[in-house]
């Protein structure tokens, strides 16, 4: 296939850095953690898209099977985060992280 | 024809992604997500990938997504709105993330990354090239993978559950 050949690089790599900054400013400005695991999820997949472009420019399939496993480990973390989201909503009422300050001295 | 593709497909991942971050309503959040995750699928379409493309669709569009739906569903947040963060915590988060954002694209434009596409294989995004790979020099951790799974469903069941033993 010719598909890649015109995108430099570079623009791959910046898209993945715009991506993961966005949700580093979510996880950093939001306080519903919900929305904060989601932005985490959106870090995962600028990763994800950066190991798919080195794969696709090195020729080379190992990478597609880290994301493969990324991908995996991922659905396990949403499965348990979401767990422990439930149990804390059902023990104080909000996910709201600002009432999670117990460790706060 | 490609480029044009590339650039749509980018515009829409990150301002669905900024839509992510500053809607107010959590289900809204969600489904500007979903878009982002198929813009990210087509990407993985135009990178020669097409099998993780489908992978990415069906897991994370198809059920990590619900389970963020049914989470906010059982919750019930319409009623009751996110009380926001400070004026000066939310200018702190932003004037921090676009620094990060800076210095990410400052170190790019110091290691410049000049890569010419290899050797460009049409079949190896493909199931068969990936199973070959998977199944031969990564057996070992696709199977512990598995373990991964049993562990953590293990879990979200006994994290799930209501224990009515001790009050």
């Amino acid at each position: 296939m010719q598909t890649i050949h015109n995108i430099p690089m570079n623009m791959y790599l910046l898209l993945s850095t715009v991506l993961f900054s966005i949700g580093v400013f979510g996880v950093l400005l939001r306080r519903n953690a919900i929305i904060i695991f989601m932005c985490v999820e959106l870090m995962l997949n600028a990763v994800n898209l950066l190991f798919v472009a080195f794969s696709a420019y090195l020729g080379d399939t190992q990478g597609q099977v880290f994301v493969f496993f990324i991908m995996a480990v991922a659905a396990a973390e949403v499965a348990v985060g979401l767990a422990i989201l439930t149990m804390i909503h059902r023990n104080t009422g909000s996910v709201d992280i600002e009432t999670l300050n117990k460790l706060k001295h | 024809m490609t480029l044009y593709l590339f650039y749509f497909l980018s515009f829409l991942a990150i301002i669905s992604a900024l839509m992510v971050v500053v809607s107010k309503n959590p289900v809204n959040s969600v489904l500007f997500l979903i878009i982002t995750f198929f813009a990210i699928a087509g990407h993985y379409v135009l990178l020669n990938a097409q099998f993780l493309a489908a992978v990415h669709i069906i897991v994370y569009a198809g059920a990590i997504m619900v389970l963020f739906l049914y989470v906010i569903m059982m919750m019930n947040f319409s009623k009751e709105s996110e009380p926001s963060k400070t004026k000066l915590s939310q200018i702190v988060a932003t004037v921090a993330g676009g620094i990060f954002l800076i210095t990410l694209i400052g170190a790019l434009h110091f290691y410049d990354v000049d890569m010419s596409p290899g050797h460009s294989d049409p079949g190896a995004g493909l199931v068969g090239a990936l199973g070959k790979v998977l199944f031969s020099k990564f057996l070992l951790p696709f199977e512990i993978s598995s373990l991964l799974f049993l562990a953590a469903m293990t879990g979200v069941v006994l994290l799930g559950k209501k224990n009515n033993d001790n009050s």
